[in-house]
């Protein structure tokens, strides 16, 4: 695993974020979590306010894991505007939230998700779901090359 | 008389005018002309006896004496008459005696020998009179005198007075139609009115149009009747227009309210799905983090308390889950495609094998339900109704499932059968209401929404759904699929 990378988790709520912490590490996924603790926060970290680049470096960026319900700016908003940005077009972004609405589902497709996950209220099945990402993202997967 | 019941009224009431007059006067000119007729020959077979007498009377002593010549020159005085073409003088032994011819070449067959042994008499033919008298002396016949009278007086007057009558008729004719073509217009004109906006109203159906020509006759009434039935269909097409426009307005208000009611149920079920499921994964999740971080610390009713805790907050999860998909179903757009039931049975049988191995469940399927309605939404149904059929045979050494159809009515039945656990028959009004069950968590677990879901898919398909069971003995749940499913069934009927 490349402990380099960088998983960014946008998420509002502070026992959701020890949650997925915990869930993390007891997978033992020691990559840097860094957490924006809302949309403004997540764009900030991303694109930069002032439109120069992020407080991230991007190329070590594997993936973002996304809250739909945030303070600000929300999970889709973001969404669309680091898709609309050319730096951030291609940047994996898995929507991890509590609804499993259709609205919200057709949303974070529409808007370019690469991936929903449901979290489930069981710790143990999102421990598991935490796995599953974890390889996936942090190993399965092939990042898309990143624009300097 | 097709011709005249196909004419328009004007046209009926100068023929009826000029007919009747028409025939009036020809019957009273047929009259006079008779009757004049017959008063012409009267005078005439009477100017004639006077004649015959006279003449009689004058060859009295000419026939006494066997004169014949007197007697001619007797007869010759006729000649004063210029209607007498001939006259002739019998002795009694009916012997031609005298004659006198008016023009002779032609007089002489006029002459005829008519006695007979009356005192007199005529003959009218075609063109003459012939008229006799017996010469009676001293009451004793001694012969008799013949006049042949021409009719030529009687035919030029008949002549004149036909020409006349002819003249008066057609002239009286001219007018009753000048007279009659005028007068008419008073009965035809609001007639022809009338007729003309009916035929208006009848093309336009504008009812806001009036007859005029209101007179105080019959037509006056039938215009005013008409009008009056005009303005009674332009009241209540007017109310009917409001009473729909009203309906309209009450519909989109109606489907206002219920567009609002359907936003704030979204709204309510996305801040249940987003808002609700946080703080159980919390409570969840920091409780499972204390039992294996501090597990050393707690005692074994802390352990178990913190087991109870966990146990509950994943059931919360479960209900809150099971309400959100209720509320999908409710929300959820119904698509019509053509489903085939029978089909879907069978994989979701499937799935339930490959789910749980080794169980042993008799699986009949009746083939060939196809319905018309929402794939995902009788699948979801079907999937609980099996899914149900699965969990309460669980404790049956043979188990069995069956799903078919019967047709009852013009209606199909569809039904799930098994001989599961069953339930009481009184219960069975709660079996379709939401977090409602009829056996404990321990028995058979589940929230009890399938039954719910259930009703809900059946009732948006505009069916029915019941069950019919008995504890220990299984349970059979019926539902229709109400006209979509019919329409479907028949359509692929007409397609095979």
């Amino acid at each position: 695993m490349d402990d380099k990378r960088i998983v960014l988790l946008v998420e509002d709520n502070p026992d959701d974020e020890a949650l997925t912490l915990r869930a993390l590490k007891k997978n033992n996924i020691l990559n840097e979590v860094v957490v924006a603790r809302d949309g403004a926060e997540a764009l900030d970290y991303l694109l930069g306010s002032d439109g120069k680049s992020g407080r991230i470096r991007l190329d070590q960026l594997a993936v973002v894991l996304l809250d739909l319900k945030l303070p600000k700016v929300n999970g889709l908003e973001v969404l669309r505007r680091v898709r609309a940005d050319p730096r951030t077009r291609r940047l994996p972004i898995v929507v991890l939230t509590s609804s499993k609405e259709e609205k919200d589902l057709v949303g974070a497709y529409d808007s370019g998700a690469n991936s929903y996950v449901q979290k489930p209220v069981e710790f143990a099945a999102f421990v598991e779901a935490a796995r599953h990402l974890g390889l996936y993202w942090l190993v399965t997967n092939a990042p898309p090359p990143m624009t300097r | 008389m097709a011709l005249f019941s196909d004419a328009s009224v004007k046209v009926k009431l100068i023929l009826v005018s000029i007919l009747s007059k028409g025939i009036a006067l020809l019957v009273a000119g047929i009259v006079i002309t008779s009757l004049d007729l017959m008063a012409l020959r009267e005078k005439l077979v009477r100017r004639m006896s006077i004649q015959a007498d006279i003449a009689g009377a004058n060859c009295i002593s000419a026939l006494q004496f066997s004169d014949s010549n007197s007697a001619g020159t007797t007869l010759a005085a006729l000649r004063a008459d210029p209607r007498i073409r001939a006259a002739g003088l019998y002795a009694s032994d009916r012997r031609l005696f005298a004659t006198y011819v008016r023009d002779p070449p032609n007089g002489a067959p006029l002459l005829e020998d008519p006695l007979s042994d009356t005192g007199g008499g005529h003959r009218l033919g075609e063109d003459r009179l012939v008229l006799w008298r017996t010469i009676v002396l001293d009451g004793k016949a001694i012969g008799s005198v013949v006049i042949v009278s021409d009719l030529s007086e009687i035919s030029a007057t008949m002549t004149r007075d036909v020409v006349l009558f002819v003249c008066v008729l057609l002239g009286s004719l001219l007018i009753a139609l000048i007279i009659s073509s005028r007068l008419q217009r008073s009965i035809s004109q609001p007639i022809l009115n009338l007729a003309d906006v009916a035929r208006r109203v009848t093309l336009e159906k504008d009812y806001s149009v009036r007859a005029s020509g209101v007179s105080r006759d019959e037509i006056g009434s039938l215009v005013t009747a008409f009008n009056e039935m005009l303005e009674e269909i332009r009241q209540q097409e007017s109310a009917l227009r409001s009473a729909r426009d009203g309906l309209e307005q009450r519909v989109a208000e109606r489907t206002v309210q219920l567009r609002a009611a359907n936003k704030e149920l979204e709204a309510f079920s996305y801040s249940v799905s987003h808002d609700l499921r946080a703080p159980l994964r919390s409570i969840e999740g920091f409780s499972r983090a204390l039992m294996e971080d501090c597990a050393d610390g707690l005692s074994d009713a802390g352990q178990d308390s913190l087991r109870r805790i966990i146990g509950s907050t994943v059931r919360m999860g479960q209900l809150i889950d099971g309400l959100l998909n209720l509320s999908r179903v409710t929300r959820a757009e119904v698509r019509g495609r053509s489903v085939d039931l029978s089909s879907l049975a069978g994989e979701l049988v499937a799935e339930l094998r490959s789910g749980e191995d080794g169980r042993q469940v008799e699986c009949v399927i009746a083939k060939g339900a196809v319905v018309e309605g929402d794939p995902a939404l009788l699948r979801a149904a079907l999937q609980n109704l099996i899914g149900n059929a699965w969990k309460f045979t669980r404790k049956r050494a043979s188990a069995r499932i069956e799903f078919g159809f019967a047709e009852e009515a013009g209606e199909r039945t569809y039904f799930v059968r098994d001989n599961g656990a069953g339930f009481e028959m009184s219960y069975s009004d709660k079996l379709f209401g939401a977090f409602q069950r009829l056996h404990g968590q321990d028995e058979f677990p589940g929230i009890g929404i399938g039954l719910a879901t259930v009703q809900r898919i059946v009732t948006r398909h505009g069916g029915r759904v019941w069950a019919i069971g008995a504890p220990g003995e299984g349970a059979t749940v019926y539902f229709t699929l109400g006209k979509g499913g019919d329409i479907g069934r028949q359509e692929d009927r007409a397609a095979g």
